[in-house]
């Protein structure tokens, strides 16, 4: 039951082989006996995911269902407000916090049907891309328990590679999704900003942040995006247009043909600091792109080279202002430092006890960014080079229908490597980021095992914003070449996991 | 500690005064800035909240397009240029009544800017520059509980209210006045009174001083007679009535001269103003460290009102409610005095629609200025608040007109209509009270007091007419009000002569 796809599992309901509460009760098992050793899970919900789960078995036996994925279990990562069920956002300053609304994101599931299996570890408010920053341990890889599972939303991931999920929720601030796919051997879309309801996700950077589908196929992808995308009146940012169809253009790229698609390779996202391993599995599978039928074209994409500084100006910027209302005055963690404390000294003891390091280091530098005197060298001139690369995409995009690359620079790295090494950590985004700094949609789809360690390898597919569908098509399409290639998916070696 | 204060005369032989007004107007719009919640005012506190106005994770912010609406049109009534394309942004600061220790206001692209207000004091007029007027949200409410103040300091603890938070608002800021001279303390009055009559006749606010739905901070400092360098400022908060920010100016002047004419600097700080005693008292510091670290509010999309649309709000806009008033005093032959106390009184409308139904305009200006505001006084309201129209004194004025009422009836029937006993046709009806023009009975009633009072009847043949009015007042009460008063002195001297 636990390896089958969504879609496989939305088959096996549609014809009556298998109930909704049968397939959640597999997965809450599976959860009980695996995520001990993986710890994708802050929360799991059974006794809520069971009832949503036999209503769902009702709705069907009494003729309607509510989409395509109804009674399908999902697992949500713990930035998206969920009524009822706690949202940590990965921090101790919100432990305990059980918010009194959905999030957009999270309604549409219950909407469409899915029964919420619980919360996803995340780096601490999306902060990190190991996952080891989150305030309550880190998740482990499921291919390896001794490396990271990507990040922020390395249990997201982990929890969809370990079969605890088949459907996962992920947020992409700079690659928290797509990241951690590729590390896990999972399927992780971003969609186009505004393409997905923001309302409702703990903001990071609100001009970066996108939620978005994590699966183990590009088509439960398609699928998942199309419950939960779409136009929200509660987010202005949300593009009131409707979505391109996702599910037919993953079917159409399964099917194989490329012929008359240009895939532009990104010629900045190669050389020092990749993993030879994971560039041969890049250059393997544009060769299959190739074979379906794709033109390659080389495109340059100069300002991509400082897409990291910028968004390290953007991003904690945004958050240090984001990150003010965490004060112990209305809701989450409260500390007094004595007796008759003030509202100010209650607000300092408790953001220091509340907020990890990482977190701090990102106040402290968007603080500065901000700062009068500071400002125009730092938020808004990082505001012009973000101009400059969406300019570099828009010229890349007249030369492509896509645009290609590895997903991330390595394949897992081992907990604790780079943690005392910001730097280090924050160039695992290399390739991500520019994706978010222009508002474009990207997945990244496994790529195979790099040689040097058998570790999982992803491959990035850009498209303009939306065009998300580009991305599903040529995703499905590499998917199925490289699923024959291989005579079936990418599994983590299950004696890992007992 | 007191302050040493310079005479206010004193302070204009040495000093210039240059003025800056910041007027915070809450709009009435039926939700909030950003969310659907309620505004109304006087609500059980923390009831009209949501997660967005909470500040509550993840909760976004949606523009409330009647508050925008609000904004260009008291804009467009400043005279001010109306922006294409403007954007929210985020002033960061910490405080326990603002949800997102951020306020959602606009910076560097106001929506309105560039205007002016001609300001008439003693029939002189001054040009008052407006920099800008911009929309921001409200932030909740501190109770501090336990200190003998209702201040922070030394309070035990303090509650907060959210209902306040993400009212809409619209900032209304002045370029420096200056020239206003001994005439500044009027000045800052009337451009207040003014813009508040402005505000009233937009239909965008309560425009209640008194409930904070106009509030007034008053930037004043003091330059060197003739030097035309601008001084050190200060900000005086909170000023809420009209009164008080003519005596926070005049305090404020006095206080700059005193220090600057000991030779010490005036700080950079905001001040509280005091209505009880009249005096400020410094407030924070304001420094050059206060940083509110603006930026563009990245949730939000851009605000561009169309050329079209302002176009149209421009056609909504009342007629300028300085150049109405001299339009109203001339076709009404009212004196400065009463037409003063009539706009002091918040009658203009019911004045007006009073007359429009059919009453003289002194007559209408009777009711509203005298029973009326004494009853609304009473109640602590306007007189539009009324529970009485102006059809309805349009038409108790009629009913004394041919002679159904007198003044006294008159005001039984107001009683009537203030406990809700209907029309005041009704009223009379059910209560009785048309004149009595029976003579036969006024005749008996006539004989009855003199009957009942020879000495006076005997005053009265002797030639001392005024000692009439005894007579009347017994025939009166025998009737129980409801005879025609200059009737009965009729029979009375006819009997008598």
């Amino acid at each position: 039951m636990i390896t089958r796809t969504a879609a496989e599992l939305a088959a096996a309901l549609a014809s009556g082989e298998t109930t909704s509460v049968a397939a959640t009760r597999a997965h809450l098992d599976r959860i009980a006996e695996v995520d001990g050793a993986v710890h994708a899970f802050l929360h799991v919900d059974a006794e809520g995911a069971l009832a949503v789960a036999e209503a769902s078995d009702a709705r069907r036996a009494a003729g309607t269902t509510l989409s395509a994925l109804d009674g399908v279990p999902i697992a949500v990562k713990d930035v998206l407000t969920t009524e009822g069920l706690p949202t940590t956002c990965g921090s101790k300053i919100l432990e305990g916090w059980v918010p009194p609304y959905d999030a957009t994101v999270v309604r549409r599931l219950r909407e469409a049907g899915l029964p919420i299996l619980g919360k996803t570890n995340m780096d601490e408010f999306a902060m990190g891309s190991s996952t080891e920053h989150s305030a309550y341990g880190p998740t482990r890889n499921p291919w390896d328990l001794d490396r990271i599972p990507g990040g922020s939303g390395g249990g997201s991931a982990a929890a969809v590679a370990a079969f605890e999920a088949p459907l996962a929720i992920g947020t992409d601030t700079g690659g928290s999704i797509r990241q951690p796919g590729a590390v896990t051997g999972t399927v992780g879309m971003k969609p186009t900003y505004g393409g997905v309801s923001r309302y409702g996700l703990v903001a990071l950077a609100n001009s970066l942040d996108q939620a978005g589908p994590v699966t183990r196929t590009v088509l439960d992808s398609a699928m998942l995006h199309e419950v939960i995308g779409g136009h929200d009146p509660l987010d202005s940012t949300s593009i009131d247009q409707s979505l391109p169809p996702l599910v037919e253009a993953a079917r159409q790229g399964a099917s194989g043909d490329l012929s008359g698609v240009r895939i532009g390779i990104i010629s900045e996202m190669s050389g020092d600091g990749w993993q030879p391993g994971v560039l041969t599995r890049f250059r393997e599978s544009v060769d299959l792109l190739v074979k379906a039928g794709a033109e390659v074209v080389e495109v340059s994409c100069p300002t991509f080279v400082h897409a990291l500084a910028t968004y390290y100006l953007i991003l904690p910027a945004e958050a240090s202002s984001n990150l003010a209302k965490f004060d112990a005055m209305r809701y989450g963690l409260r500390v007094w430092p004595e007796e008759g404390a003030s509202a100010e000294e209650v607000m300092r003891a408790t953001r220091d006890a509340g907020f990890g390091d990482e977190v701090k280091r990102r106040i402290i530098l968007g603080t500065y960014a901000l700062s009068s005197g500071y400002y125009d060298a730092y938020y808004g001139q990082a505001q012009k080079v973000r101009t400059l690369i969406s300019r570099d995409f828009e010229a890349a995009f007249e030369q492509a229908d896509v645009l290609v690359s590895p997903t991330a620079p390595t394949t897992a790295f081992k907990l604790g490597e780079k943690l005392d090494d910001p730097i280090a950590m924050y160039l695992n985004d290399l390739a991500t980021i520019p994706a978010n700094l222009a508002g474009v949609p990207g997945i990244s789809v496994p790529s195979g095992l790099a040689d040097e360690d058998g570790l999982p390898a992803g491959f990035q597919i850009l498209a303009p914003a939306l065009a998300d569908d580009r991305c599903y098509r040529v995703g499905a399409a590499l998917e199925a070449a490289l699923l024959d290639q291989w005579g079936g998916p990418l599994v983590p070696p299950e004696e890992n996991l007992s | 500690m007191t302050d040493t204060l310079v005479a206010f005369d004193d302070v204009l032989t040495s000093y210039d005064p240059a003025m800056g007004l910041e007027v915070h107007v809450e709009l009435n719009t039926a939700s909030k800035m950003f969310c659907g919640c309620p505004t109304e005012f006087g609500a059980e506190p923390n009831t009209q909240v949501c997660p967005t106005c909470l500040g509550l994770p993840g909760a976004m912010p949606v523009v409330n397009g009647k508050a925008v609406e609000s904004a260009i049109r008291i804009g467009l009534a400043l005279n001010c240029e109306i922006a294409e394309w403007c954007r929210f942004a985020r002033k960061n600061y910490f405080y326990p009544d603002m949800p997102k220790n951020f306020q959602t206001s606009q910076y560097d692209e106001p929506i309105c800017f560039d205007g002016f207000m001609d300001v008439e004091v003693e029939g002189e007029t001054f040009r008052v520059e407006i920099e800008r007027a911009h929309m921001e949200e409200d932030t909740g409410k501190s109770l501090h509980v336990g200190g003998a103040t209702g201040r922070i300091h030394g309070a035990d603890h303090s509650l907060v209210d959210y209902n306040r938070a993400g009212i809409p608002l619209i900032e209304i800021v002045t370029r420096p006045i200056l020239g206003a001279g001994a005439k500044a303390p009027e000045v800052a009055r009337a451009y207040v009174a003014q813009l508040r009559d402005l505000i009233v006749a937009l239909g965008v606010s309560d425009a209640r001083m008194d409930q904070g739905s106009i509030r007034a901070d008053v930037n004043l400092s003091l330059s060197p007679k003739d030097s035309g360098v601008l001084g050190t400022r200060t900000e005086t908060k909170n000023v809420n009535s009209l009164r008080s920010v003519e005596r926070a100016v005049r305090f404020e002047m006095s206080r700059h001269a005193a220090v600057l004419g000991g030779g010490e600097k005036i700080l950079q700080e905001t001040r509280h103003w005091h209505e009880d005693t009249g005096v400020t008292t410094s407030g924070r510091e304001k420094s050059d460290a206060e940083d509110y670290r603006y930026f563009p509010e990245p949730d939000l999309v851009p605000v561009a009102p169309t050329r079209a649309w302002v176009e149209e709000l421009r056609g909504t806009l009342p007629e300028n409610p300085t150049a109405r008033r001299a339009r109203l005093q001339t076709e009404w032959g009212f004196s400065d005095l009463e037409m003063r106390d009539t706009v002091g009184a918040g009658a203009l409308n019911v004045i007006e629609q009073t007359i429009a139904a059919g009453t003289t305009p002194q007559a209408a200006r009777k009711w509203w200025l005298g029973e009326l505001a004494r009853r609304a006084n009473e109640q602590g309201v306007l007189v539009d608040a009324l529970p009485v129209t102006p059809a309805d004194v349009a038409r108790v004025q009629a009913l004394v007109d041919e002679g159904s009422l007198n003044d006294k009836l008159a005001r039984q029937v107001f009683d009537g209509l203030f406990a809700g006993e209907g029309t005041p046709d009704e009223v009379v009806a059910a209560r009785g009270l048309a004149i009595v023009s029976d003579e036969g009975a006024l005749s008996t009633a006539v004989d009855n007091a003199i009957a009942a009072n020879p000495d006076v009847a005997e005053k009265i043949r002797d030639g001392k007419v005024a000692a009439a009015g005894a007579l009347i007042g017994a025939v009166m009460k025998e009737m129980r009000g409801q005879a025609d008063a200059a009737r009965v002195r009729e029979l009375v001297l006819e009997k008598l002569s």
